[in-house]
């Protein structure tokens, strides 16, 4: 993380992550049209995205699927893991393909993650191949209704 | 959806082009003209099968540090309601209705709140619970400050 540590946003930075998570034109020269609204050029603004991502400001620069809409899984899944096995079961979660996101939080419920798998059904087998390899229970918590998502965060 | 449907919303998955015409070169790559890729994104745009488009941050480096999931047991018949109230503070990012895992799981609303201080999820909080008047209600506030896996799940 030392590259991002050493490169400091500034305000040209921060006009682009704010206006262009709001979205992105669908034409012919989308950077040139979202560079005019900035007051940029195209190859300017197609530089300082480049830098962006590189410099781990910016995961993903393009679209975000609706898994449910594409006929996929998603699932929200969390487990109680004792602290001398969080690391391994960590390690073990990773090396899931189906596993996008798994992070720590500080509760019982400690060990969180999120599934998506290409078949709705497949979600349930995931979740018993983990139970099983870990001998841990696995809480499924799928989403039942989405009432926001604004994850629009001003740089 | 098409094989060539297919093609097209896995090779945008690699993230968009960074050159002057990038959807002629996404056409390029998948074997199709440069209109059916722009006509293809909107109408997936429209279908919600893409439900964003554009940059995606890393919110930690951008100094949200601070990622709290904030849980709650409503009601059932009262819980779609809050949320919708729920859901109208700019600083709740994500707000879901979920099941209930008894025994030891009682909460059904789960919400996500990226702050750049500890201090400003619980002032939210506060400011919620009571403007909601949901101050009876079981909650928890879940913290996370590190990642392990954090990547786009692949779907194509």
């Amino acid at each position: 993380m030392s590259e991002t540590d050493s490169y400091q946003l500034d305000d040209i930075d921060k006009k682009i992550i704010n206006a262009l998570q709001k979205g992105f034109p669908i034409s012919a020269r989308p950077y040139l049209e979202a560079a005019t609204d900035l007051g940029l050029s195209e190859q300017e603004l197609i530089d300082r995205i480049q830098r962006l991502l590189k410099q781990k400001f910016l995961t993903r620069f393009g679209p975000m699927y609706d898994a449910a809409e594409l006929g996929g899984g998603l699932t929200l899944a969390a487990m109680s893991v004792p602290e001398n096995q969080f690391e391994s079961v960590s390690a073990y979660l990773n090396s899931i393909k189906q596993v996008a996101h798994n992070y720590e939080r500080e509760h019982r419920l400690n060990m969180w993650f999120v599934l998506a798998t290409e078949q709705q059904g497949d979600i349930e087998k995931v979740i018993h191949q983990i139970e099983n390899q870990t001998r841990l229970p696995v809480y499924n918590m799928p989403k039942e209704h989405s009432f926001f998502v604004n994850l629009y965060l001003p740089a | 959806m098409t094989e060539l449907e297919k093609r097209i919303l896995c090779e945008l998955q690699k993230g968009l082009p960074l050159e002057t015409r990038p959807y002629l070169a996404i056409a390029e790559a998948v074997g199709c003209k440069e209109t059916d890729v722009l006509q293809f994104i909107e109408a997936k745009q429209t279908e919600n099968i893409i439900s964003r488009f554009g940059l995606i941050i890393m919110h930690r480096t951008l100094g949200y540090e601070h990622n709290a999931m904030v849980v709650w047991d409503i009601p059932d018949n009262l819980v779609d309601q809050i949320a919708g109230e729920m859901a109208n503070y700019d600083c709740v990012n994500l707000c879901y209705r979920r099941p209930r895992v008894p025994p030891d799981w009682p909460y059904n609303l789960f919400c996500m709140i990226h702050a750049k201080s500890r201090g400003f999820v619980y002032e939210t909080l506060k400011i919620i619970q009571s403007e909601l008047q949901i101050d009876s209600y079981q909650y928890a506030v879940l913290f996370s400050e590190k990642a392990y896996k954090q990547r786009g799940a692949k779907y194509v």
